[in-house]
């Protein structure tokens, strides 16, 4: 961990004046960028606390939420409009890390936090291109077991860690975000990149710019939703694979759905084809076997994960299954 | 000074009779308090401010090659950085717990993460700096790393906890004629003992006399380990180490933390500490081995075993010759005449092997109690009928007899608590939604080992008790039962006792290891208990045996006069050894027990949740039913993370280390971790000490991770042999016979 200096800012504005800088990072809670840090991994020389942003839940009229960057994860989770509105957030959310890295983990933080990927953190004995632009991947060959099936690229097959952000891109929800040219919002889904030739680039942001606030649109059929995340132990350990969907069904049709995968690829899956393929069709186990294999016609597993294109597909049918099953 | 060997089995003894009331009882931590209000120190929070220095290890980039260069430069101008110790001469990892020293590098990288510089500034954080500063230079050599690819050339090691190879009779012979025959290879991976509290030592300097706070298991051992590392006296250096957070064997040998503040300390003539990080931790003490077994079983028609056989592989480290004892257990846990046993030893360039909890037993009961399931299933038998119908009467290797042996019972208590009657025999025979529910079980066993050691009693003029000895408690409960010991030979309330641990210039124990520390330990507390009973005998003019000592008083006969007036302003004090001798070779001894496991199979994902488990354990007298009872919790933890998700993952194409950390190298949480039954049958087995009592602590873990994929197996059909049984190891097996979908 190199030398450092630390500021706390006021408000936005405020953060994205120091965030100007070069070297600077945003502080949320920390439980990321600093093991980051630590580990060698991020070497920023200014750190802005922007803690101090919006920890609001604003509900809308129309039944979305405004949520502030600052909110942390457990007030998200336990919010009540979360809850009833859009269960499978509050489900995501609660199935990721401890009660303790999520009263800490802001809103702003969980977005962007990064890979997991042991070659990424291993800095001294391992390369990575996440980490070091060009000197190659050593997880591509190596125990990526946990790693991408989807929209990998021969520089990188990390995949993104985040179990809410699945959840949110599922729930059409996108990023409000301020830098010094002004304001932007970004759909979730476009917020994080696939790896392609550059993994060091995780998303869209350009530097120095700030999230201010995630948007959720109204969504009805969400209050019928649900996150299933499957992982090697009963709590804290990251997806292999996780599954938010949406479901909502009229005289054994589906109407509508939203479908997204996590521990999947470098950024949070939405299952478009998957999508695309169950709209008025049957709500229908061969239906969903059919929508989950639309989906995984393109995944391409390494060495030691194929078992996650089987497991995708089972529990996929499974949680649409379940879904479809409550409603009727 | 009253010694007593272990030669023959003790008579009735004060612990029997218990006037005092205190042995077995399930009372509280002795240090619990402390412990939980944050006020028992580990050894990094023993010294604190003015002139204290940090040291941070620097560690090998690559697993395999020759140092070229270490540049120092940068971080020797990094602001507070003070010295950088390099050099060949400095220790690579933890010493082996039977050697008399750590390794050293000589300039070359036998390992990934191996030490090889300590950067120590005026603060943490700079030294950390400075340690991300050093850049090493090093030609890198193709190294082995695969235990598979290394099997054919595994050699035959010289002995160690036991014999490479036992035979009896005829195997290979037996087997080919056997009517039923079982042939599987099992694999277990490399582990690591993740202790709460990582390595840390605190080292300082007074003239020619050391004094290092550090946490470690065996204070004597490693009181002259750490001597011969920096070429002096043993008498010249002093280990403290009261209160130890977890070891599970991961710290009986002297850590390398260690050695770097002791010769860092002497050259800048400060005080100084180092700690290992958690990622360190994994790299450089130490690693369970990664094991290859092949199991044989022949038996007759009706479920006799015929020819059993246990042939095992495993790795260390170039030169160093420790091999895990897989078969400890098979060589006297079932029946049968013609016996093979055998042990082969490949070198990797990776971390050394060492012990870890329940070393043997607790990977190769994994193999024997997994095929004791498989044999039963092709007999048509129930798994306990089948190891009933195989249960020997004396020791099957010599015929020796056994000292104690009740693995009978445990099977039949735990049955019939468990509901064992209501299995069904045939897998996927129950479901609850998407989750298959089946229940197993396995046989527990343990060596018995005995080990010399030495305690101090004093009894103080105003009625208390102070026992002093280096043992150690790492979390096992060493001074609780000490303190009952000394309580119930001395009839005092706990309140009137003391004890003193952890500390090298008290006499010398057993130390922590190998689960005889509460029998050997204990023992000598008792010895010396007794040198002061005879003592008191004669201050009230009576025998020993016509004695009794119970709340602060001395009775004999119709007198009773209070210890304080008995003692009449005197001190007394004793000191007690304990050496095992002829009863431990002139009969087999033994814990014993079983487990019982109920699981759950999710039938989509093939995750596995343990919903209950029990275990029923016999290990002689009980000397305290609460840290019992904890100790055999923390062993079925261990068993369920062996069976479920713990694995030291090593790259085999580089030999890197990849989840040296808690988040991905998996120990079960809390969610993983259901109620857990605990059964203790009390005995006593006279020919394994004083105390009566035999190894506990590590009696839990043996066996356990076989009930749980016995159980894995009775629920879905998947039998898994390549552990632990992650997901996508059941699920393979769920797609080929067919799950939900
Ligand atoms: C052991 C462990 C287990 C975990 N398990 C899980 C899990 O199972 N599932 C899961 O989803 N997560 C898991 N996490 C990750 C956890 O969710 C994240 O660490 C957390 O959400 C990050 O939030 P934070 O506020 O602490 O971010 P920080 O660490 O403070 O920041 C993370 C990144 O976000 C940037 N940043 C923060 N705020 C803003 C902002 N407003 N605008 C722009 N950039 C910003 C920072 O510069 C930094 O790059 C785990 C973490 C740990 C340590």
């Amino acid at each position: 961990m190199n030398p450092f200096s630390y500021s706390r800012a006021a408000g936005a504005a405020d953060a994205i004046r120091l965030g100007a800088v070069a070297g600077t990072k945003y502080l949320g809670g920390g439980t990321n960028l600093v093991d980051l840090m630590r580990e060698g991994a991020e070497h920023p020389e200014a750190l802005v606390d922007v803690t101090a942003l919006s920890r609001e839940i604003e509900e809308r009229e129309d039944g979305g939420l405004m949520i502030g960057a600052a909110v942390r994860n457990t007030a998200l989770a336990e919010h009540r409009a979360v809850r009833q509105r859009y269960p499978m957030l509050s489900r995501a959310i609660l199935a990721g890390a401890s009660a303790q890295i999520r009263n800490m983990a802001t809103i702003g933080g969980n977005l962007l936090q990064r890979t997991r990927c042991t070659y990424f953190y291993d800095g001294e004995g391992s390369r990575c291109n996440k980490r070091e632009p060009g000197q190659g991947c050593d997880a591509i060959d190596g125990f990526n077991r946990n790693h991408a099936i989807l929209g990998a690229s021969p520089a990188c097959v990390a995949t993104h860690p985040s179990d809410m952000c699945v959840a949110l891109a599922a729930l059409d929800a996108s990023v409000h975000i301020e830098g010094r040219s002004g304001k932007r919002s970004v759909p979730l889904v476009e917020l994080h990149r696939l790896p392609d030739g550059r993994p060091d680039l995780d998303t869209v942001l350009e530097p120095g710019e700030l999230i201010t606030a995630i948007e959720l649109p109204a969504l009805p059929l969400a209050s019928r939703s649900t996150y299933r995340k499957v992982r090697d132990r009963a709590s804290y350990a990251f997806a292999l694979v996780s599954v938010a969907a949406a479901l909502e069904v009229e005289s054994g049709t589906v109407k509508d759905v939203r479908l997204a995968l996590g521990g999947v690829a470098h950024k949070p899956w939405r299952a478009w084809r998957a999508e695309e393929a169950l709209r008025g069709q049957p709500a229908s186990e061969d239906a969903f076997r059919a929508a989950a294999e639309a989906e995984l016609a393109d995944a391409s597993p390494l060495k030691d994960n194929a078992f996650k294109v089987e497991l995708a597909r089972r529990t996929i049918v499974a949680v649409l299954g379940d879904l479809a099953g409550a409603g009727r | 000074m009253p010694t007593h060997v272990m030669n023959e089995a003790l008579g009735e003894t004060r612990l029997d009779k218990g006037a005092q009331g205190l042995i077995g009882k399930p009372l509280d931590r002795y240090e619990g308090r402390l412990k939980v209000t944050g006020k028992a120190p580990y050894a990094y929070e023993t010294r604190h401010g003015e002139g204290v220095a940090y040291g941070v290890v620097v560690t090998a980039p690559v697993a395999k090659g020759k140092v070229v260069s270490i540049d120092t430069l940068k971080a020797f101008s990094s602001p507070g950085v003070i010295h950088v110790l390099t050099g060949d001469n400095l220790p690579t990892n933890s010493a082996q717990p039977s050697g008399d020293k750590p390794a050293i590098g000589g300039g070359q990288i036998h390992f990934y993460g191996q030490v090889l510089a300590l950067v120590v500034a005026d603060s943490f954080e700079a030294a950390r700096h400075g340690a991300s500063l050093v850049t090493v230079e090093c030609e890198t050599r193709e190294g082995r790393y695969d235990l598979d690819a290394e099997r054919p050339n595994a050699k035959v090691p010289p002995p160690g906890n036991m014999p490479p190879d036992t035979a009896r009779g005829d195997f290979e012979r037996a087997f080919a004629e056997a009517e039923v025959k079982l042939d599987e290879t099992y694999r277990t991976p490399s582990q690591s003992h993740s202790a709460m509290e990582p390595h840390a030592a605190v080292a300082e300097w007074q003239g020619g006399q050391l004094t290092v706070h550090t946490s470690c298991q065996l204070v004597g051992d490693n009181t002259r380990q750490l001597a011969a590392a920096l070429g002096i006296k043993p008498d010249k250096v002093r280990i403290l180490t009261p209160y130890i957070g977890g070891g599970f064997g991961g710290k009986l040998g002297i850590g390398p933390e260690a050695v770097l503040a002791a010769m860092v300390a002497k050259e800048i003539g400060r005080p100084v500490k180092v700690a290992l990080t958690r990622q360190q931790v994994y790299q450089v003490t130490s690693r369970r081995t990664d094991t290859i077994q092949r199991v044989r079983i022949g038996a007759t028609r009706d479920g006799r075993i015929t020819a059993i056989g246990h042939e095992s592989w495993c790795s260390n480290m170039a030169g160093d010759d420790y091999f895990e004892p897989i078969g400890l257990s098979t060589v006297f846990l079932y029946a049968g005449e013609n016996r093979l046993i055998t042990h082969r030893l490949a070198e990797l360039d990776v971390l050394m092997a060492s012990a870890m909890r329940a070393p043997g037993e607790a990977v190769g009961m994994l193999a024997l109690e997994n095929a004791m399931d498989e044999m039963a299933e092709k007999l048509g038998l129930d798994p306990i009928e089948f190891r009933k119908r195989n249960e020997p009467d004396r020791n099957p290797e010599d015929d020796k007899p056994f000292s104690s042996r009740h693995l009978i019972e445990c099977m039949e208590e735990g049955a019939r608590r468990f509901g064992w009657s209501e299995r069904e025999a045939r897998p996927r025979a129950r479901q609850e939604g998407d989750w298959l529910i089946g229940i197993g079980m396995a046989a527990a066993s343990r060596k018995n080992l005995l080990a010399q050691s030495s305690a101090e009693v004093r009894l103080e003029p105003d009625g208390r008790a102070i026992v002093l000895t280096d043992m150690t408690d790492i979390g096992t409960g060493s001074y609780t039962i000490l303190a009952q010991t000394a309580g119930e030979m001395l009839g005092l309330p706990m309140d009137r006792i003391t004890v003193l641990l952890g500390d090298s210039a008290l006499p010398e124990s057993s130390g922590s290891g190998g689960s005889f520390g509460a029998a050997s330990a204990g023992s000598s507390v008792y010895i010396a208990c007794e040198a002061l009973i005879e003592r008191l005998a004669r201050k009230m003019d009576c025998a020993a045996e016509d004695l009794t000592l119970k709340d602060g008083t001395a009775v004999a006969g119709n007198r009773q006069v209070p210890l304080v007036e008995l003692l009449a302003g005197e001190a007394l004090s004793a000191e007690g050894t304990l050496q095992p001798g002829n009863a431990t070779k002139d009969h087999h001894q033994a814990s014993y027990g079983a487990h019982f496991c109920e699981v759950a199979v999710n039938a989509v994902t093939g995750e596995t949740r343990v919903r209950r488990m029990l275990s029923v354990c016999e290990a002689g007298r009980i000397l305290n039913a609460k840290t019992a009872r904890s100790q055999c919790l923390g062993g079925m933890i261990f068993g369920i993370g062996t069976a479920l998700t713990e694995e030291l993952v090593i790259d085999d194409r580089n030999g890197l280390l990849v989840n040296h950390d808690l988040a991905e190298y998996h120990v079960p949480v809390n969610a993983d971790v259901p109620q857990l039954d605990v059964v203790l049958l009390d005995k006593v087995d006279r020919l394994a000490s004083p105390m009566a009592s035999k190894g506990l602590g590590e009696l839990g873990i043996s066996g356990a991770g076989a009930a749980v994929t016995n159980a894995i197996y009775n629920a879905c059909g998947v039998r898994v042999r390549d552990y632990p049984a992650t997901l996508d190891k059941v699920l393979e097996g769920l797609a080929e016979g067919g799950g939900r979908q």
